[in-house]
C-alpha cells in the first residue's frame, strides 16, 4: 500500500545548485523555424533499432511512420514534416559514443502537409488500455526524461499487478534545463490530458505530479488546470529543489517514503513513474492526433545569445536551433545535450535533435570549465556526504581504480545512478563518474565472456558426448553384426543352399532386365535391326557356352 | 561548428584539495600563536625546521620516484604533515629532533607507501612516535610556560640552545625545562599525593595546566572553524572528544583523587591537536560515517588508557596510530545502507 505523504521528504545527500533556469524562460515558448533538411534516427530509443518503411526518393507527410520495428521494446519514428527522402544512411547523431548511426534524410518541401494519422479517440477514458497501448506504441512515444523507453511498455504494468499509483516527474532538478516548466505553463492541457489518458489506461488509483518548488508558477497552472478539467484529484505536489530529486527512484521516495528495491523495479512497489513530456506527448497524440514528431528544447547557457525554449521537430540539426536563438556569443567553448550533470558533450553541432533532446546547452569556460588533473584520493568523504544512494563513492573508486570489480559489486556498484554528485564535490578532483562507468562496462563485458565461455562450454560437453554416443552405437552394430554372422555356422545347409538360389536368382532378373533395356530401339533401319540380331545371337550362344 | 568533449558532470568543482590543506594550516594558526606565547621561540623553529625537512624529503622522494615533484608539492599536504609534527615536539629539542621526525614521517610513513592517499598511518604521528621510543630525553626537553619561568629564553638563547644545546652562564637547563603537567601528574600520583594537593601547585591553570589550557582553547577554536567551513567531518573530533570525556568522568566519579577530571583531559597535552587536527587526516581515518564516530571514540578512549596507565606522558599519538590500524576494519563493518536494499549486507 502506497500513500503519498503530506510533506515531501529530503532525499540523502544531493546538492543545492544553482538553477540558472531563468535565462531560457525571458522568451515564451515559441515554435522554431522547419529546417530544410532533417536528420531522423532510427533508433531514438532504448530498445531495438526501427526499420525504414520508406526510401530514397519517396515523398512523406509530416506525420507518416517512416520507419518500425515489430520487436516489442521499440518505437517507430515518423517523418517531422512534408517532403521526400534524399538518403538514409550513416550520419552522426548525439550520443556518448560519438559514433554515426543511420538516419532517414528528409528535405522539407515547406508544405508541412500531415498525413491523417488515426490516432485521436474520442472516447479515450472509456478505451481499452490495450488499444490506448497500442496507439501510444504507434504515435513513437518515448520517455521524453532522457532515458527514451518506449513509453507503451511502462503503460503495461502486466499481468495480475495493480497499479497503486502513477508518479509524473516534473522535477526538471538539473540546473539550465527549462523544457518541462516551459511546456507545463503553455501547454497545461496537453499535460494534464496526458496525465489523465496514463492513468486510465494503468487503472491507477491515485496520480501524483511532483514538481520543484522552484517553479511556482508551473504549479499554479498546473493546480488551475486540473481544477478546471475536473481533476483535482490528481495532486501536485512541491518537493524540495535539490540535484537528484528528479531521479525516479529519488522521486519516489520523496512523494511516498517508499525505496524502490536494488535491481528492482517502480512497479514492485505499485507505482509506475512517467516523465511530464512524455505525459504531453500523450496527450497531444490521443487528443490532437499528432505522433510525436516534435518536443520541447532548451537552448541555454552563456555561450548562446538569445537563450530560449523552442518546440522543435525531431531531426532539426543544433547548428539550426543555435542560429534562431540569436548565434554562438563569443564565450562558448562547450556544447551539451542535456544538463551539466548528467549531459553528454557533443563534438559538433550539427548533430540533430532527437526525441531524448531536453537541453541544448552552449557553455562557456566559466559554466562548464576543462577537467583539472587529478590528485589521489584523500578518503575525505565528501563524496559520501552528497551520494543519493549513499554509496561509498571513495570505496567503489578505490576498487574500480584497482580493477578489483567483484569488491566494487560487493559496494553496491550498480546503484549508483551517476548522477555526478560525487565528482563535482570530490576535492581532488577524480572524474569519479568516468571510474564506475569503466567498471559496469568492465563487468557487463566479463560477464557477456563468461556466457560466450558457458556456451562453449556447453557446446563442447554436448560434442563429446556425441561422439561417445555415436561411438557406443557403433560398438553395438558391430557387437550385433559379429552375432549375426557368427549364427550362420552354427546353422543347416538349407539355409545356405536357399541363399544361393536367392542370388542365382537375383543375377537373372539383371540379366534379364539388360537384355531388355537393349532392346529398346524402334524405328531402326533394316541393316541395324540386322547387325543387333547376329549380336544378340552371339550373346545368347556365348552366356549358353559360359554357362556351368 | 566542432567542440571538445569530456565526461559528466561539467559544473566547475566546488572542492579544492589545495584549499582544503590551506584551511588547515590557517586553522592551527591561533594554537601555534599560543604556543609560542607560552613556550617560546623554540616553538617556531621546530616549525620551520619541520617543514622545510619535509618539503624536502617530499621532493627527493617524489623526483626518486618519477613523480611530478611541483605539482605534487602544491597540494600542501608535506607542509601540514611537517606543521603537526613540530606542534607535538618540545620546543627546546636540538634541531635533528625535527629532522628526523619529519624524515621519517614523509620517507618512511608516507612515501614508501605511495605518497599521499596510500598512508595506512598518519605520517606526523609516526614521525612522532618513532621519536619518542628512540629519544626520550630529548624528547622531554618542554621550556617552562611563560609566568612560571625562572627565565625566559631570548630569541638568541634559544636558537643556541637548539643549535648547540647550550645555555648561556648560569642559566641551567632546569631553570628553562618543566616536566608538562600530564607527566607532572603521572609521577606526583605515584607519590601518593591526591589530585587536589597536584591542583595546588601553580603548574596548574585555572581548569587544566598553566598555559596548556588555553593552547587546548586555541586549537578547539580552530577546530571548530574548520568544521564550519565543512574542511572536516564532525563525528572523529565529536567522537574522540566525548569518549575521552565519558572515560575520565567514569574514573573521575569513582575516584576523584586519584584519577584527573574530564575538563582536564580535554584541555591537556595534544587534546585538541589531535580530535580536530590529527585524527581528522582523512586518509588514515576511517571513513563511513558511522565508522568515523568509532574510530574517534576508540582515539579517546586509548588516549585515556594510555595517559593514566601507560608510561608515556601523552597518548594521542599511540592511539591515533592504533586506531589507523583499525580502520580498515571499522569501514568494513560500519557500511551504510544502500539506497533500496534492506541492511548494509544484502545483496
Amino acid at each position: 500500500m502506497v500513500t503519498i505523504l503530506e510533506q515531501a521528504l529530503k532525499i540523502h545527500g544531493g546538492l543545492r545548485l544553482d538553477a540558472n533556469k531563468s535565462p531560457s524562460l525571458r522568451a515564451p515558448l515559441r515554435r522554431a523555424r522547419i529546417p530544410e533538411r532533417l536528420f531522423v534516427p532510427l533508433s531514438q530509443h532504448i530498445g531495438e533499432i526501427a526499420d525504414p518503411l520508406v526510401a530514397v526518393g519517396d515523398s512523406v507527410l509530416k506525420g507518416q511512420p517512416i520507419a518500425r520495428s515489430y520487436s516489442y521494446i521499440s518505437a517507430p519514428v515518423h517523418a517531422p514534416t512534408s517532403g521526400s527522402v534524399i538518403d538514409i544512411g550513416a550520419y552522426p547523431i548525439p550520443h556518448p559514443s560519438g559514433l554515426k548511426a543511420d538516419c532517414i534524410v528528409i528535405e522539407a518541401d515547406g508544405e508541412d502537409r500531415a498525413a491523417p494519422s488515426g490516432l485521436r479517440m474520442d472516447d479515450v477514458f472509456a478505451a481499452d488500455p490495450a488499444d490506448i497501448r497500442q496507439r501510444v506504441r504507434d504515435a513513437g512515444i518515448v520517455g521524453l526524461g532522457g532515458a527514451g523507453f518506449p513509453t507503451s511498455v511502462k503503460l503495461n504494468p502486466g499481468p495480475g499487478r495493480d497499479v497503486e499509483l502513477l508518479v509524473i516527474n516534473a522535477a526538471e532538478c538539473e540546473p539550465y534545463i527549462s523544457c518541462d516548466e516551459a511546456l507545463m505553463c503553455a501547454r497545461t492541457q496537453e499535460v494534464i490530458d496526458g496525465v489523465r489518458i496514463m492513468r486510465h489506461a494503468l487503472h491507477a488509483r491515485q496520480a501524483v505530479i511532483g514538481i520543484e518548488d522552484n517553479m511556482p508558477n508551473a504549479i499554479a497552472c498546473l493546480r488551475n488546470g486540473l481544477d478546471e478539467a475536473g481533476a483535482a484529484d490528481i495532486r501536485v505536489i512541491a518537493i524540495p529543489t535539490i540535484y537528484p530529486a528528479g531521479g525516479e527512484k529519488q522521486l519516489i521516495y520523496t512523494l511516498t517514503g517508499e525505496e524502490v528495491p536494488s535491481q528492482g523495479l517502480p512497479i514492485d512497489l505499485g507505482i509506475v513513474c512517467h516523465n511530464v513530456g512524455t505525459a504531453a506527448a500523450v496527450g497531444r497524440a490521443l487528443v490532437q492526433g499528432e505522433p510525436l514528431i516534435s518536443r520541447v528544447v532548451t537552448v541555454t547557457g552563456a555561450g548562446v545569445r538569445q537563450p530560449a525554449n523552442l518546440v522543435t521537430r525531431i531531426g532539426t540539426p543544433i547548428a539550426e536551433l543555435i542560429e534562431q536563438c540569436g548565434g554562438y556569443s563569443d564565450k562558448v567553448t562547450r556544447l551539451l545535450m542535456g544538463g551539466p550533470m548528467m549531459g553528454i558533450s557533443l563534438p559538433s553541432d550539427a548533430l540533430p535533435v532527437i526525441k531524448t533532446t531536453n537541453c541544448i546547452l552552449a557553455a562557456s569556460q566559466q559554466e562548464a570549465p576543462q577537467a583539472l588533473s587529478a590528485h589521489p584520493c584523500i578518503r575525505c568523504g565528501k563524496c559520501a556526504e552528497v551520494c543519493p544512494a549513499s554509496l561509498l563513492p571513495q570505496q567503489l573508486y578505490w576498487y574500480a581504480h584497482a580493477r578489483n570489480f567483484d569488491k566494487a559489486q560487493d559496494y553496491k556498484l550498480f546503484d549508483c545512478i551517476e548522477c555526478g554528485c560525487c565528482a563535482q564535490v570530490c576535492p581532488s578532483h577524480i572524474p569519479l563518474v568516468q571510474y564506475y562507468r569503466f567498471a559496469k562496462t568492465e563487468i557487463w563485458n566479463q560477464e557477456r565472456e563468461r556466457d560466450k565461455a558457458d556456451i562453449a562450454r556447453q557446446r563442447h560437453e554436448f560434442h563429446l558426448q556425441r561422439l561417445e554416443r555415436e561411438k557406443k552405437e557403433l560398438q553395438e552394430r558391430r557387437a550385433k553384426a559379429k552375432k549375426a554372422l557368427n549364427k550362420p555356422k552354427a546353422g543347416n545347409a538349407d539355409s545356405k543352399k536357399a541363399e544361393i538360389a536367392a542370388a542365382l536368382e537375383r543375377v537373372k532378373a539383371r540379366k534379364a532386365s539388360q537384355s531388355v533395356a537393349a532392346r529398346n530401339t524402334d524405328n531402326l533401319s533394316e541393316e541395324q535391326q540386322a547387325k543387333i540380331a547376329e549380336i544378340d545371337n552371339r550373346r545368347a550362344s556365348s552366356t549358353d557356352e559360359n554357362r556351368p | 561548428m566542432e567542440f571538445p568533449t569530456q565526461s559528466s558532470p561539467y559544473l566547475p568543482l566546488s572542492n579544492d584539495l589545495n584549499r582544503l590543506m590551506v584551511q588547515v594550516m590557517l586553522a592551527l594558526i591561533p594554537g601555534a600563536l599560543c604556543m609560542i606565547w607560552f613556550f617560546g621561540w623554540g616553538v617556531l623553529f621546530n616549525l620551520l625546521i619541520a617543514t622545510t625537512t619535509t618539503v624536502a624529503a617530499e621532493a627527493i622522494m617524489l623526483k626518486l620516484r618519477n613523480r611530478p615533484v611541483m605539482a605534487t608539492l602544491s597540494d600542501g599536504s608535506a607542509v601540514l604533515t611537517g606543521l603537526l609534527l613540530a606542534l607535538a615536539l618540545p620546543p627546546l629539542a636540538p634541531w635533528w629532533i625535527p629532522v628526523i621526525g619529519a624524515l621519517s614521517a614523509i620517507i618512511v610513513a608516507k612515501q614508501l607507501y605511495g605518497g599521499l592517499g596510500y598512508n595506512p598511518f598518519n605520517p606526523a604521528m609516526v614521525g612522532y612516535v618513532i621519536l619518542i621510543i628512540s629519544f626520550p630525553l630529548q624528547m622531554t626537553l618542554w621550556s617552562s610556560p611563560r609566568g612560571l619561568e625562572a627565565e625566559f629564553l631570548s630569541f638568541i638563547d634559544t636558537l643556541r640552545m637548539v643549535f648547540t644545546q647550550t645555555l648561556a652562564d648560569g642559566v641551567i637547563l632546569d631553570g628553562v625545562t618543566m616536566a608538562t603537567p600530564l607527566d607532572a601528574s603521572k609521577t606526583e600520583l605515584g607519590l601518593n599525593l591526591t589530585w587536589s594537593e597536584i591542583l595546588s601547585s601553580p603548574l596548574y591553570g585555572s581548569f587544566a595546566g598553566h598555559g596548556w589550557e588555553w593552547i587546548n582553547t586555541t586549537f578547539l577554536i580552530g577546530g571548530v572553524w574548520l568544521w564550519q567551513k565543512r574542511a572536516i567531518d564532525w563525528r572523529i573530533p565529536l567522537g574522540m572528544l566525548s569518549a575521552l570525556f565519558l572515560v575520565s568522568l567514569l574514573f573521575y566519579i569513582a575516584d576523584a583523587d586519584s584519577f584527573g577530571s574530564p575538563i582536564f583531559h580535554l584541555f591537556s597535552g595534544a587534546s585538541m591537536l589531535g580530535a580536530f587536527f590529527i585524527a581528522t587526516d582523512p586518509v588514515s581515518a576511517a571513513t563511513t560515517p558511522r565508522g568515523r564516530l568509532y574510530f574517534g571514540a576508540g582515539i579517546g578512549i586509548l588516549t585515556y588508557v594510555i595517559r593514566t596507565w601507560g608510561g608515556y606522558p601523552d597518548g594521542v599519538a599511540f592511539a591515533v596510530l592504533l586506531m589507523n590500524m583499525a580502520a580498515p576494519t571499522i569501514d568494513y563493518y560500519t557500511q551504510p545502507r544502500v539506497f533500496g536494499h534492506r541492511d548494509p549486507g544484502d545483496s
